[in-house]
């Protein structure tokens, strides 16, 4: 036996772990607030009160989570197949193509609730698609995807651009959007279902969505440790030659992969077009497809841990924009700052603590057992 | 008496849980050759890095000659006059024997002196040990047995008196092999101390003069190699007798059920590693390739797979031919009938990360039995992985295990049991007891000899002579993308021994 360490139980590998990470990212994070001389601990309530001290706050905290969640979910999906997509930011984007392709034409003949499916097959239809030509260069000619995924960002942002200020523009309009959807472009918000239950979500965006991308989760699930697709892409994911004795065609696992990946972010688009701005506005993606990256890695790739990563980053995004409101000495970038360092503690740096909390757990756990390992021996 | 070259006491070392070395006791008295052995993961290796300080012990001291040293890291052990050749060689591939020699020891920044410095003791070397070597041949143009040599320079460069060399012969034809030796005996000759870790007996009765036997972490007995024998040291290693031969009837070979005309089959570089190689494989006998590992025979057993495309040739498989212009097929070749154990069980046939239940079904995965709507039946996966388990004994009996936590000869059981209870008509078996203890190999053989007395069709590659010697009804001997010759099971180790070294068949004959 050369393993240098044993197998952890899983409430240290997915609950002690990341809550250490987290907290270090806090503390240094606190420090950086410390330098700029205000309280960290001062600055931590604001923080946690903003996202979740009072109803409106905290839809505007699921609303995000929404998006992260869809592209946590894109990024985790083509890392099972040992993909990295860069490209969640550009499939997002070009996902919210398809989204007011069914807002814009469908919007005043279909109420809501028939033009979600479609657009939801759009979303992803356009977002698989802008993830397919990465997938296939990949798969046949070896370039590498995490290259090729960020170049197609540019080409999306470029392309909507485009199609934004000369196309899709309304005759007239002076800004680099499309018109407002009519009413059955528009997904209903929460508003009354949170006032059921005495809540008042005031302007916070959130929106049926949320309800599309728990589902999401829990197909992506699904899909991947109980499905045959699912077990390829993990085969492919661990062990590309395993993938090849096993008879799976790689070129065809990594185009499938990349397309859900892809699709998954395009799916983004629901919240932010249909959800909320109810028009097809420049960069409304606003990050979320590179956050998703982040959120894969602090949940583990695993639905289970995504969907609270994605609440974790609403947190930040929602808390961060009233901590900068109020605390006149914490800038934006502040908040970018708390936030980079969040990423560093838990996805860059996710394994720097593990060997040591495995060393103490194996010390204890040796300390207790060693009286019934010896008399075991002695048994003899 | 002099005082010992080294001396190891209480020598303990756990990771995490495991206790990889426990309270060992080793004296290596200065001017002999020391055997150790043992099964792979007895704590062979981690004794030994202790010693070359890439780990530090627990508790326990080492003494060089007679006096107690700290070895924190190689440096250390350097300057304590030890030297390592390690299995897997330290060589720079594209520097020239000098360039790899001075590594790290260059003395300044320029390099002219130290080259000088090192031709000089080269030279010395060579004229002291016979230790020939060409000092400005690129390292990666050598043979293998050379680029140990190298190794063995650069330990004596830095003036090692004791050589620990890690299962040096693991990759050398048995002519290297006793060249290696001669260098070994004169070496003692010279009052050098080595200290030879293998876990090939036969080796450690040639040449060594006194042996240790580790088992699970502990040293179980030192002996005299003159007042040991084979059948010892292997039940002193294992805790029990073992057969060293496989008892197995005359085989009655059936139809023909691979056969295998005119193949050339490229690696990844495009280099030829099988040229026009034919031959046949009939149902109920077990058709054994022996090979120096790298002599094509990984790629041959990859074109048969479907792995790697085939460059031009004929395959008939089951009766059915494959063509080499289509795109190979793993999943169409296993569909037609014929297993696959491959070489590389880490990479290839196992997923480590995954459940047990999940790899005994790798490859069959599109199997109807396994599906249930659009979903994988894992009530039929880990049923069946439980039978296999069942059947093949494997430990620990949980298929909901990860299998990286298996031992290296469970986890080939995993792969067997995969393979076999599929009941292919052919099974390709590549290295079946490669880093497989002494236990598990018994057990793998008997379940080969069993599917051949089924009626099967077996082709099996080993780099292991004895195993090939053993199970074989035919040999077939490859050389340099070439089946060199063909032999009986009776054929000896020293014929079949110089096949394998490319030693021309009529010169072999005499």
């Amino acid at each position: 036996m050369s393993r240098p360490y044993a197998k952890l139980p899983r409430w240290i590998d997915y609950g002690l772990i990341p809550l250490v990470n987290l907290v270090v990212a806090f503390l240094v994070a606190g420090l950086v607030v410390l330098a700029v001389g205000e309280s960290p601990l001062q600055a931590a309530v604001l923080m946690l009160r903003g996202a979740f001290g009072y109803a409106e706050g905290f839809g505007f905290t699921l609303y995000y989570a929404t998006n992260f969640i869809f592209t946590g979910l894109a990024v985790a999906v083509a890392f099972h197949g040992g993909l990295f997509n860069i490209g969640g930011e550009g499939q997002a984007y070009i996902g919210g193509l398809g989204v007011a392709t069914v807002a814009l034409s469908l919007g005043a003949i279909l109420p809501w609730w028939l033009n979600l499916p479609l657009a939801i097959a759009l979303s992803f239809a356009f977002g698989a698609l802008w993830a397919f030509i990465p997938a296939y260069l990949q798969a046949r000619r070896g370039s590498h995807i995490v290259i090729t995924t960020i170049m197609f960002n540019f080409i999306a942002a470029s392309l909507m651009v485009y199609l934004l200020v000369g196309v899709l523009k309304p005759v007239g309009s002076m800004a680099p959007e499309t018109r407002t959807f009519d009413v059955g472009g528009q997904l209903p918000k929460l508003r009354g279902l949170f006032e059921l239950f005495g809540f008042n979500l005031g302007g916070a965006p959130l929106n049926v969505s949320i309800f599309v991308a728990l589902a999401a989760a829990f197909l992506i699930w699904l899909l991947i440790w109980r499905t045959k697709l699912g077990y390829e892409i993990r085969t492919l994911g661990f062990s590309p030659r395993a993938a090849r004795y096993a008879g799976m065609s790689e070129t065809r696992l990594i185009v499938v992969t990349m397309m859900i990946s892809g699709g998954l972010a395009g799916m983004m688009a629901l919240n932010a077009v249909m959800g909320d701005q109810y028009r097809l506005a420049i960069d409304f993606p606003q990050g979320a497809g590179f956050v998703g990256i982040a959120v894969a890695l602090m949940g583990r790739g695993h639905p289970a841990g995504i969907v609270p990563a994605a609440i974790l980053f609403g947190m930040l995004y929602q808390g961060g924009a009233e901590l900068a409101f109020d605390m006149p000495a914490i800038s934006r970038d502040m908040i970018v700052i708390i936030q980079g360092l969040v990423i560093l503690f838990a996805g860059a740096l996710e394994n720097m603590f593990r060997p040591g909390i495995g060393a103490a757990y194996q010390w204890v756990r040796f300390r207790t057992e060693e009286p019934a390992g010896a008399s075991v021996g002695e048994a003899k | 008496m002099a005082e010992p070259a080294i001396e190891l006491i209480g020598i303990d070392k756990s990771f995490g849980a495991v206790r990889a070395n426990k309270s060992i006791d080793l004296t290596v008295e200065r001017g002999t050759i020391h055997g150790i052995v043992g099964e792979n993961g007895a704590g062979k290796s981690t004794l030994m890095s202790i010693i070359y300080g890439f780990y530090q012990a627990d508790r326990g001291e080492i003494r060089v000659g007679g006096r107690r040293v700290e070895i924190t890291d190689p440096n250390a052990a350097i300057a304590a006059g030890i030297g390592m050749v390690h299995q897997h060689f330290m060589l720079v591939d594209n520097l020239t024997v000098v360039e790899n020699v001075m590594l790290g020891a260059e003395r300044s920044p320029l390099l002219r002196k130290g080259i000088a410095t090192v031709r000089a003791e080269l030279r010395r070397l060579e004229a002291d040990h016979g230790l020939e070597v060409d000092p400005d041949a690129i390292v990666e143009n050598l043979p293998v047995g050379l680029q140990q040599r190298v190794e063995i320079l650069k330990a004596l460069y830095r003036q090692a008196d004791i050589l620990i060399l890690d299962e040096p012969t693991g990759v050398l034809t048995p002519s290297e092999a006793d060249h290696l030796f001669e260098v070994l005996k004169q070496l003692r000759a010279e009052g050098k101390t080595i200290i030879l870790i293998t876990h090939k007996l036969r080796e450690i009765m040639a040449i060594t003069d006194n042996v240790s036997v580790m088992r699970q972490g502990e040293m179980v007995a030192t002996r005299k190699t003159a007042e040991t024998s084979v059948a010892e040291l292997a039940e002193l290693m294992v805790g029990r007798r073992v057969l060293l031969t496989v008892d197995k009837d005359v085989a009655k070979p059936g139809d023909p059920m691979l056969s295998v005309k005119r193949l050339t089959v490229k690696d990844g570089r495009g280099v030829p590693m099988v040229k026009d190689v034919s031959f046949t494989v009939r149902a109920g006998e077990i058709v054994g390739i022996a090979g120096v590992a790298g002599n094509g025979q990984s790629e041959l057993l990859e074109a048969l797979s479907g792995i790697r495309q085939a460059e031009s040739g004929q395959i008939v498989l089951c009766g059915r031919e494959i063509d080499p212009a289509k795109e190979s097929d793993p999943a169409e070749i296993r569909r037609i009938g014929c297993g696959h154990v491959p070489e590389d069980r880490h990479h290839m046939g196992l997923v480590l990360p995954f459940e047990e239940n999940e790899n005994s079904i790798l490859g069959y995965q599109d199997d109807p039995r396994y599906q249930k709507g659009l979903l994988l039946d894992l009530t039929a996966m880990r049923r069946d992985a439980r039978d296999k388990i069942e059947g093949y004994d494997i430990r620990p009996a949980d298929c909901r295990l990860k299998t990286a936590n298996f031992s290296g000869g469970n986890q080939q059981k995993i792969v067997l049991a995969r393979e076999m209870e599929r009941d292919p008509d052919v099974l390709l078996i590549g290295q079946p007891t490669r880093g497989v203890d002494v236990g598990a190999i018994e057990f793998i053989h008997k379940r080969i000899v069993a599917m051949r007395d089924a009626g099967k069709a077996i082709l099996l590659v080993s780099v292991e002579l004895d195993e090939i010697r053993a199970l074989s009804d035919r040999i077939l001997v490859m050389f340099a993308g070439n089946i060199v010759g063909e032999r009986g099971p009776d054929a000896s180790e020293s014929e079949l021994g110089l096949l394998m070294a490319g030693v021309d068949e009529k010169e072999a004959a005499e």
